[in-house]
């Protein structure tokens, strides 16, 4: 018996070996080693979502690895695994001597506003929130109903079956944004082309809806979708993370037609994997917001805390392009968001949600 | 066996549980030793210099090494910096915050390791953890933010509130158990589930839901229903640890010392020969799961009253439900092992952030090295085979230390 597992793990050292001395042949590179030019340092703590969630955790890290490599700086990053991490995250990340730490959705405001009374000289960006009002805490929010609303504009042009759906994450007010400004895109279209489009999944009026209740269970998303795509659905948008995996996998799996709109990020670049099913993708852009603010407390003396409102005006939130799309899409449909994207711009059409942060 | 409704699982899982408690000390430690040893194994495996070093490693050997050696020192240095002392700090206060933290994070790990553990020890696997938190953080939570009621008298209100929620909320399934013989796994499960979509439901009603916002979290605590600081605001540690040391020295009291206790665990041993002996193993079953919900209760309170005070969602519950069974594993169902090993678990969680920031290493490592401890604990005669320890029991020789083992 031990013979045998002696002899066992003997080949399993010889095997290890023999691989290690392939994979080791390469030659030494020339040493020297790169040294950081700024001292200055940024970091970001994400939520349990994780910095792989597709989504704002994601975009967060994105933008402030970006300003580091632009400052010429290192970064530190962390992720909570669960509720206790939020505030002694924060406090880590403090003892770390992070010079600003951006702090990604409504889970770390009570945190983020202890930490930076306590902490005056260190400075937090605060995304997805404008409650906070200290010297050293600049809040990023996104009027993500106006890209939302070019986005539900776009889902019922391309809809044929006059069906789109959506559903949510869960009931948080930076997903129900969304599901709002696709709510009055598809209206507006309806009155413009005097068409009948429905929306699953969302009621404005009553703001109730479908929602998995979490950002994890793929099954779940999995589920729901084809639900949805039993009523005839044939453009979805799930606002929920990562979540549009399990939505990806309902329509290869039932062999549907339907295409998706992904949300936070372009998921065309980030996942490739499913490139082939996405429309279009509606943009917030937390990894652009973050790198600017970085750079920003990088550069200046004095931290500006003013609130960053992401728009479609200074290009905060947006859409992508339609990618495979753009030879399947109606051909006036560019020149139509274009028009609508002005009109938002200058007030002539109204986005409105009630999840808004308070202005 | 007639009448008894589930009386071969029973016994069948009450012989794994017996199984694992009667590892002995030394087996516990080796195991914690032997998931460090592959933690530092898998820490260097996914560390980029050690990656980028082994592509050459037979051209200069020494730069591999030296990373292996600086990744895997730096991040245990973290760990113990974050976890027990930060040595880099300019005082004695700095640098015992880590520890504070650490006991801070330990405090609920005991206390629903410690219902956990009086479930183990009368036979009964309370997986619910999860749903009694829950149910018990809500109680005591909202006491702590709804009820305008004098210091003092407030905390302890807030904390029956809190005990009695998780002790109703198991004390259900030991109903169920007793009246019908409903598998206690399969009923703690579903009411995780029950308790999780009742707390999301009620978050978005102004029951729970701060008043002038719209996000799913409840509103700050009241100072007058908070565990106080027991050396002052410099030396941060919750008056909820002196209450899992109180519960520590109860638990060790009613299993050891109590009738009830010899109740508990003779249903846990063999609830056959508890019937013959005259033990209402029902009813001693119903007890079992209110006093383990009631403890795992008091892990709820210690989260919104201790560790989240800002106001809680419905992730407050922080995983602990599940890790007290790993906790509670470690600690062999003992309390005072339960006591010990929640400290470990502590020092892991406080640590691994510093770990994770310091060092850059990942998230799930510690995850890991949790795991493997939990592993090597299920499976003891793995770890007497690695250290060439003697079966328990066996022969004569097993009373024999390590050293002669090891000296062969």
């Amino acid at each position: 018996m031990s013979i045998t597992s002696k002899r066992v793990v003997l080949g399993g050292l010889a095997v290890a070996s023999a691989v290690a001395l392939l994979a080791g042949c390469a030659s030494a590179p020339k040493s020297g080693t790169t040294t950081a030019k700024s001292s200055y340092l940024p970091c970001v703590i994400g939520d349990t979502g994780g910095f792989t969630d597709h989504s704002f955790n994601q975009l967060a890290l994105d933008g402030v690895v970006k300003a580091a490599n632009k400052i010429g700086s290192s970064y530190k990053k962390l992720q909570a695994k669960s509720a206790n991490d939020y505030a002694s995250g924060i406090t880590s990340l403090i003892g770390e001597k992070c010079n600003i730490i951006a702090a990604p959705g409504f889970n770390f405001i009570a945190s983020v506003k202890a930490a930076a009374t306590a902490n005056p000289k260190t400075n937090f960006a605060m995304i997805d929130d404008n409650s906070i009002n200290l010297p050293n805490v600049k809040d990023i929010v996104f009027e993500t109903d106006e890209a939302a609303f070019l986005g539900g504009y776009a889902a019922a042009s391309y809809s044929k079956s006059g069906v789109v759906a959506t559903w949510g994450g869960a009931e948080y007010p930076s997903v129900t944004i969304y599901m709002d400004g696709i709510a009055d895109g598809i209206k507006y279209y309806n009155q413009q082309k005097g068409k009948n489009v429905k929306l699953l999944g969302w009621d404005v009026a009553t703001q109730k809806g479908t929602f998995i209740g979490n950002f994890t269970d793929q099954n779940q998303a999995k589920t729901v979708t084809q639900n949805f795509l039993d009523q005839k659905a044939d453009v979805v948008i799930p606002v929920a993370g990562s979540l549009y995996q399990g939505a990806a996998a309902a329509i290869t799996g039932s062999n549907s037609s339907a295409v998706l709109e992904g949300v936070d990020a372009d998921l065309y670049n980030t996942d490739p994997t499913y490139k082939s099913l996405f429309l279009l993708s509606i943009l917030k852009k937390v990894d652009q917001a973050s790198t600017d603010v970085v750079e920003a407390a990088a550069s200046s003396k004095t931290f500006d805390n003013t609130t960053y409102v992401g728009t479609l005006k200074n290009g905060g939130v947006g859409i992508s392009d339609f990618h495979d799309y753009a030879s399947k899409v109606d051909p006036g449909l560019a020149g139509e968001l274009a028009t609508i994207k002005a009109g938002i711009i200058d007030g002539s059409i109204k986005v409105e949600s009630p999840a808004t942060f308070n202005k | 066996m007639t009448g008894s409704e589930n009386t071969a699982p029973e016994s069948r899982s009450a012989r794994v549980l017996r199984e694992i408690a009667s590892g002995g000390v030394a087996l516990t430690v080796l195991s914690v030793i032997l998931a460090f040893v592959i933690g530092g194994i898998l820490i260097a495996a996914t560390d980029p210099t050690v990656q980028q070093t082994a592509g050459y490693f037979f051209a200069r050997p020494t730069d591999m090494l030296s990373a292996v050696w600086q990744s895997v020192s730096g991040a245990y240095a973290s760990l113990f910096r974050g976890g027990v002392y930060d040595f880099t700090a300019p005082d004695f206060q700095g640098g015992i915050v880590s520890l504070l933290s650490s006991l801070n994070y330990a405090t609920p790990l005991i206390a629903a390791g410690l219902g956990i553990a009086i479930g183990f020890r009368t036979g009964v696997f309370n997986i619910g953890g999860q749903g009694q938190m829950l149910i018990g953080a809500t109680a005591a939570g909202w006491v702590g933010f709804a009820l305008p009621l004098p210091a003092g008298i407030h905390l302890i209100v807030a904390i029956i509130a809190g005990l009695l929620g998780g002790m109703v909320w198991a004390g259900i399934v030991g109903l169920l158990k007793a009246r019908t013989g409903a598998h206690e796994v399969i009923v703690t499960i579903m009411m995780n589930y029950i308790a999780l979509y009742l707390l999301q439901f009620l978050l978005h009603t102004p029951v729970l839901r701060a008043p002038g916002s719209q996000n799913p979290q409840t509103p700050a605590e009241k100072p007058t229903a908070l565990l106080f600081s027991v050396f002052g605001p410099n030396y941060d540690l919750s008056f909820g640890f002196v209450l899992v040391v109180a519960a520590t020295i109860g638990c060790w009291w009613l299993l050891s010392r109590s009738s009830l206790g010899f109740k508990l665990r003779a249903v846990g041993e063999n609830p056959r020969a508890a019937r013959v002996a005259g033990i209402n193993v029902n009813r001693t079953i119903v007890y079992a799961m209110a006093l383990s919900g009631l403890l795992v209760g008091l892990a709820g309170v210690y989260q919104v009253l201790g560790q989240n005070t800002t106001g809680f969602g419905s992730d407050i519950d922080a995983g602990i439900g599940f890790n007290a069974i790993t906790v509670t594993l470690l600690g062999r169902s003992r309390p005072w092992g339960v006591f010990a090993a929640g400290i470990v678990f502590g020092i892991l969680q406080a640590g691994s952030n510093t770990m994770q920031v310091a060092q850059g290493v990942d998230i799930d490592i510690v995850t890991v090295i949790q795991s493997i401890i939990v592993l090597f604990i299920a499976a003891p005669p793995l770890v007497r085979a690695i250290f060439r320890l003697p079966a328990p029991g066996s022969r004569p020789r097993a009373a024999r230390s390590k050293k002669v083992a090891e000296a062969k």
